[in-house]
């Protein structure tokens, strides 16, 4: 008796979660009657888009809409990609964004939080206890599909999200995942597009030192010797395949074996750069390594896009834009270079179309999408064109992670994410009115006053009684 | 060591026209010279290597020193700089620096750091270039920090304020590495943290033994190079290892070692060492005992790159004589003064001047403290330190004998190029103050709409309660 009591309102819960989505499955769109911005071919002032099963199945101004299709009047609205957040840590509810700013002011960064109850780890003594790396995971394995950000990112137009965790100095691969799904798996578009890379030192964590690397200058010494361990044991491994018998086995170094397995597949290395000179010097590391890269934050690559663009290499940039810190000391002499970052960092779009650098938005831990789109007003601003900020919110976000063949643009046989707003996606009066993500319809739920507001009360019942540990 | 700053703030004259000049960025316009070809004409000129020249003249061409005398031609379309009444000397060289580094001196968490280098986090556009300039100096040796037995690689640069990291490095300049002796690498000085382990060594036997133990490794990583370059191991090449290669440098003679030492007996031990081992000390730095133990320093070929007159900051430091940099030169060691100060390396030339107080070396010999030793230290006196037909035309026009309190630099020439003019620097202030006000009236602009929204309407019971003066508080 007792155990029913219990377990039938969890069924009931577990049913209900599932059934809301569920509930009103046809697969079939048509969009009519719309303004469609397709970004890889010109604008259709009145056009029709049918989505089917997940893909985009026609686009244009004479398309057969299927019978089974759910026909949505698009008159008055507009239709454009799902826009893509370049490098977040949304459904990765609890780690923290890789940083890319050493513009930010004093004071130390947060201590790294231990894990609970396991054990300390030995404070690292050299290259060889491969500090803060991590590089096997996989940001699509720890997914969390409760991340109340899923749903407040995919309510402001945003379907996909390139999620990396920024903790360490190889914190892991960076996965593309779209964001609706009810299981992980479900979001899943692509689970290793890019190996980021931070440049933080090794963080002081209970009031013990970390040990090695402690400076800027240590972490580069430990990337550089740990992509040289990894060349060299790539070749060992070949050797020893072709000829086992007689040789000592090569070491197993779970760092380095997903390194070198990264590498193998072409991964973008993304490396962290926001001035002239981290972009140089970020630049000639990636040179001498024979890295291919993607460089990200970047505020201030107003000042260094032609020579970015010489090496051809894409740029994730940050629109968290440097802002005087809120608990500044009004009366701190701030110095004019710090000045400049802040007033300039907004045209570093603008310079990059200039200059023709590939580059694609990230959030980099801006609480709400609302503030992502307010801070992209100051790019506009600044002179970026439209054309090329809505370029790089999708099929330029896409094709820097080599994802274009299937995102990014409203073409026949992708994925069919999809925004539909009442506007120019750029006006601040414009609201967005439908999205799609593979194919799935949802309503934009209505942002909470505070980021951080708790789920309700209902919802923590459900999870307590759903017997989570 | 790293300096502590205020430890002496009676210097000020140099130090405080140099340091409002806070500006930043690329190349002011001023850094370029009309023409590649500048004459400086009617000026006393201190070479630093062949005395003295009343009313001599300098032509300089391509960047280089190509005529200096009593008179020289002065070519067609030549900027004609009139240095009457005032001074000439070689662009001072600061041996021991650790500006223009970006995050972090040290990597001190291990007790041979040699894979880390300063080299990998040059930062050109930091100011401190540009007050260190405006002080007369044109090179410096860019260290790693003390807090290891072998620390981490260095970089020779050159001031050329506005240029990007690549183009401040001193091109040919022969590569170093930073060792450190004694109460640093031993952390004696520094707190531990309750629950960390205290790191190896803590005794000045123990940093001799890791310098000793990472050679040992050096030597072997060197032969099995050297195995598999001369084809005696088959297949896949040895693992590279950035701690040991720049090891196997020093080993080669190929890298400089820039020893941080304090006391005479250090500094026989690590002599000793390295004369045992088959390598060569380059400069001991701070070397304030070197008095003491001149005869051996030179014995070894080391130069000796000290302080004028700054000590007593921990105990190892305490046996301190200005005269040490007279004494170690009248030994025949190669004697520097460096600044290992943001703020020292402002007026060296006054650091150099009290060898003349202290010691009485000559005028040229004072200089030389702080131009042609330490190029000949750094191994690049070839190209820089002194007034030579050849040489890069690094040069220092002072209002002011150099080596007196009164000296204010007036012009900084590196390469033929102008990298300080004082007056232009005067003119830009103002500017430079106005485009700071400008943003952050801006800045504030775009702030204040979102302040208001937040500000309370009402006083809440918290700005009641602050508002009381302290005293009507009740307990």
């Amino acid at each position: 008796m007792g155990i029913v009591r219990w377990v039938l309102p969890i069924l009931c819960l577990g049913l209900l979660r599932v059934a809301v989505p569920a509930a009103a499955p046809p697969p079939y769109y048509a969009i009519r009657d719309a303004r469609i911005v397709p970004v890889t071919g010109p604008v259709i002032e009145r056009g029709t888009i049918v989505l089917s099963d997940g893909l985009i199945t026609a686009v244009g101004t004479s398309v057969t809409v299927p019978p089974e299709a759910e026909v949505i009047d698009g008159t008055g609205l507009t239709v454009y990609p799902g826009l893509i957040d370049a490098l977040t840590t949304i459904g990765l509810p609890d780690t923290e964004p890789p940083q890319a700013a050493t513009d930010a002011p004093g004071g130390p960064p947060p201590q790294a939080t231990p894990s609970p109850g396991g054990p300390r780890r030995p404070a690292s003594r050299g290259p060889e206890d491969r500090p803060g790396s991590t590089p096997w995971q996989r940001a699509a394995d720890n997914l969390d599909t409760d991340d109340r950000r899923i749903v407040r990112w995919r309510s402001a137009g945003f379907t996909t999200a390139v999620v990396a965790s920024g903790r360490g100095i190889f914190p892991g691969q960076a996965s593309v995942v779209n964001l609706a799904g009810e299981r992980p798996g479900d979001m899943v578009v692509a689970s290793s597009v890019a190996l980021p890379v931070s440049l933080q030192p090794q963080r002081r964590s209970a009031g013990r030192s970390a040990g090695f690397p402690s400076s800027l200058m240590g972490v580069l010494a430990y990337v550089h010797q740990v992509f040289l361990d990894t060349q060299h044991a790539t070749r060992v491994a070949e050797a020893y395949a072709k000829a086992p018998r007689g040789q000592k086995r090569p070491e197993y170094d779970r760092t380095v074996d997903a390194l070198a397995q990264v590498l193998a597949d072409g991964r973008l290395v993304l490396l962290p750069a926001t001035n002239r000179t981290e972009t140089l010097r970020m630049l000639d590391f990636a040179r001498e390594l024979e890295l291919r890269v993607a460089l990200y934050g970047a505020h201030g690559a107003y000042e260094v896009a032609d020579e970015i663009a010489a090496h051809k290499v894409p740029v994730l940039l940050s629109v968290k834009w440097p802002e005087r810190p809120k608990d500044a000391d009004p009366e701190a002499d701030e110095s004019l270079r710090v000045l400049r970052l802040r007033d300039r960092a907004p045209s570093t779009p603008a310079a990059l179309t200039k200059a023709n650098v590939k580059f694609a938005f990230y959030s980099d831990g801006l609480e709400t999408p609302t503030d992502v789109l307010t801070n992209l007003r100051r790019a506009l601003d600044a002179g970026l064109a439209r054309d090329a900020a809505l370029r790089a919110f999708t099929r330029d976000a896409a094709e820097i992670f080599g994802l274009d063949d299937r995102l990014g643009s409203l073409e026949t046989g992708k994925i069919a994410n999809v925004l539909v707003t009442d506007g120019d996606l750029f006006d601040e009066k414009t609201t967005v009115k439908l999205v799609f993500v593979d194919g799935q319809k949802f309503e934009p739920v209505a942002e909470p006053t505070r980021p951080d507001e708790k789920p309700t009360t209902s919802e923590v019942d459900g999870d307590a009684q759903g017997g989570r540990p | 060591m790293t300096r502590q700053l205020g430890t002496r703030s009676k210097r000020v004259l140099i130090a405080l026209t140099a340091a409002l000049a806070w500006g930043t960025a690329r190349v002011p316009a001023h850094a370029q010279a009309a023409s590649d070809t500048v004459v400086i004409r009617d000026a006393t000129i201190l070479t630093a290597s062949h005395g003295r020249i009343e009313q001599g003249s300098i032509l300089v061409r391509d960047g280089k020193i190509a005529a200096v005398g009593p008179s020289v031609d002065t070519p067609g379309g030549a900027t004609v700089i009139d240095g009457s009444g005032l001074f000439v000397t070689p662009g001072l060289i600061d041996c021991h620096s650790h500006m223009a580094i970006d995050g972090g001196v040290n990597e001190g968490s291990i007790s041979v750091s040699s894979m880390a280098g300063t080299d990998d986090v040059l930062d050109p556009t930091t100011v401190e270039i540009y007050r260190a300039a405006a002080g007369g100096v044109t090179t410096a040796n860019i260290l790693h920090g003390s807090a290891n037995a072998i620390g981490g690689t260095n970089a020779v640069i050159k001031l050329r304020w506005g240029k990007d990291a690549e183009g401040i490095r001193f091109e040919g300049a022969p590569p170093g590495i930073k060792f450190a002796l004694g109460e640093n690498p031993k952390r004696s000085n520094s707190s531990l943290q309750p629950g960390t382990e205290r790191r190896y060594p803590a005794t000045r036997m123990g940093v001799i033994d890791v310098v000793r133990e990472a050679f040992t490794d050096a030597v072997e990583y060197q032969a099995k190079w050297r195995r598999y370059e001369a084809g005696d191991t088959a297949g896949v090449p040895p693992a590279r290892d950035l701690k040991l290669e720049p090891l196997v440098e020093v080993l080669e003679g190929k890298r400089l070692v820039h020893a941080h030492s304090y006391r005479s007996d250090e500094i026989l031990q690590l002599l000793r060492l390295a004369e045992e081992i088959g390598f060569k000390i380059a400069t001991l730095q701070h070397v304030l005992e070197g008095y003491k133990v001149a005869d051996e320093i030179a014995a070894h070929g080391a130069g000796a790159s000290t302080f004028s007159d700054w000590w007593a900051y921990k105990v190892e430091a305490f046996d301190a004589i200005p005269y040490n940099a007279a004494l170690m030169t009248e030994r025949g060691v190669v004697v520097s003064i460096n600044s290992d100060s943001a703020e020292e390396v402002r007026h060296l030339n006054q650091e150099a001047a009290k060898a003349m107080r202290f010691g009485g070396l000559s005028e040229e010999q004072a200089l030389q403290l702080v131009t042609l030793n330490p190029a000949r230290q750094l191994q690049v006196d070839e190209r820089v330190g002194s007034i030579d037909v050849g040489k890069d035309a690094d040069l220092v026009l002072w209002k002011n004998h150099p080596l007196s309190v009164y000296a204010v630099a007036q012009k900084v020439f590196i390469d033929g190029q102008l990298y300080f003019d004082r007056e232009e620097d005067l003119a830009r202030r103002a500017a430079l103050e106005k485009e700071k006000q400008e943003l952050l009236a801006k800045e504030k602009a775009r702030r204040e709409p979102d302040d208001k929204k937040k500000a309370p309407r009402v006083p809440t019971v918290e700005t009641t309660r602050r508002a009381r003066p302290r005293w009507e508080q009740q307990p």
